[in-house]
């Protein structure tokens, strides 16, 4: 099976000027290598190099561009906050009239404890809510008193809502958006 | 595992923003004033404790590949079974229990739209249960590197 992320991943400016062009099969390797994190060795982009058939140089040029396109949002430490004693998660869904959603899915970002936040189409119905925050807390009591500093700053006192607190996590790890699993 | 300042101060300085550069932890080591080779072996121990996940980059979700929360109502005894036929899907990244009649929550990826959709329609059938699929429509934030509150934790 032949999978292909989308082509903005595999046009990399050749890293010399006159250079060659960067071979898409390695750049998908790269990709893939990649999605389990840097090999912890003193010189990771060389090591990646080795794995997809790339120069460390051409390796380093595609995970920069990434990084100016945004395709990687952020590289570094990938924290595991259960492990580190964040046990309550908290997903709110609030059913938000559509024509407000847009401007208070925006507004509850601004509070440090919202995580994540997304619109999504109902499915009436059995699923009323429109708009998902996700609050990472330490406790119960402390992420139900986060919750109600938000229903107050949005003024979503009238709002329904629902507070699903995870009580397991079953898998929890980096997409594999490339390659069989 | 007990954490020290040093560790703290790897995750507090390098969830974003490690640099890439032929020795990026030399780089990391020169600002922690420890060797390179402690910045390894520092992180090899955060990874092997599962404190951090991996050491690398977060792709943008919506444009690295097709992706759908999805969730399920498995009946209470079941959970763990349902959970684990979830989990032997392909494709799956992120699966919670939750509490609500919806309980199974999980996140399914494949390269494109076509391939997630199959992805779905073959795992419905295989639970016989009623699968709520909620794509994003739009996202607000997305960001998990958050600054952690270490006085807080216990």
């Amino acid at each position: 099976m032949i999978l292909s992320p989308s082509p903005e991943y595999l046009a990399i400016a050749p890293e010399a000027p006159g250079g060659g062009p960067v071979s898409a099969w390695g750049l998908l390797r790269l990709r893939r290598e990649l999605e389990k994190g840097l090999p912890l060795t003193p010189k990771p982009y060389q090591t990646l190099a080795e794995r997809s058939g790339l120069t460390e140089d051409e390796v380093m040029a595609a995970v920069r561009q990434w990084q100016a396109q945004g395709l990687i949002k952020r590289l570094g430490l990938v924290v595991k906050h259960r492990t580190l004693g964040y046990t309550a998660n908290a997903m709110v869904v609030w059913d938000i009239p559509d024509d407000q959603v847009h401007a208070i899915g925006q507004a509850m970002t601004r509070m440090p404890f919202v995580t994540l936040c997304y619109q999504r189409p109902r499915r009436l119905p059995d699923w009323p809510y429109n708009l998902f925050c996700m609050i990472h807390g330490i406790d119960r009591p402390r992420v139900l008193a986060q919750l109600d500093r938000l229903i107050a700053d949005q003024g979503l006192q009238h709002t329904p809502h629902a507070v699903l607190f995870s009580t397991k996590a079953y898998r929890q790890r980096g997409a594999c958006y490339v390659g069989r699993h | 595992m007990q954490l020290d300042a040093t560790d703290r101060q790897l995750i507090d300085l390098y969830q974003r923003d490690l640099p890439v550069c032929d020795r990026p932890f030399l780089e990391v080591s020169r600002q922690l004033g420890i060797t390179e080779e402690e910045v390894i072996g520092r992180l090899q121990s955060l990874q092997d404790h599962q404190v951090v996940s991996r050491v690398g980059p977060v792709f943008e979700h919506s444009r690295a590949g097709a992706s759908l929360l999805a969730a399920v109502a498995a009946p209470e005894q079941q959970l763990d079974l349902v959970a684990a036929r979830i989990n032997r899907a392909p494709g799956v990244n992120h699966n919670y229990a939750r509490e609500h009649t919806y309980n199974l929550w999980f996140v399914m990826t494949a390269p494109d739209e076509t391939v997630l959709e199959e992805r779905l329609d073959e795992l419905e059938q295989q639970l016989r249960l009623p699968m709520l699929r909620l794509p994003m429509v739009e996202g607000y934030h997305i960001d998990l590197g958050f600054e952690i509150d270490w006085e807080a934790l216990p």
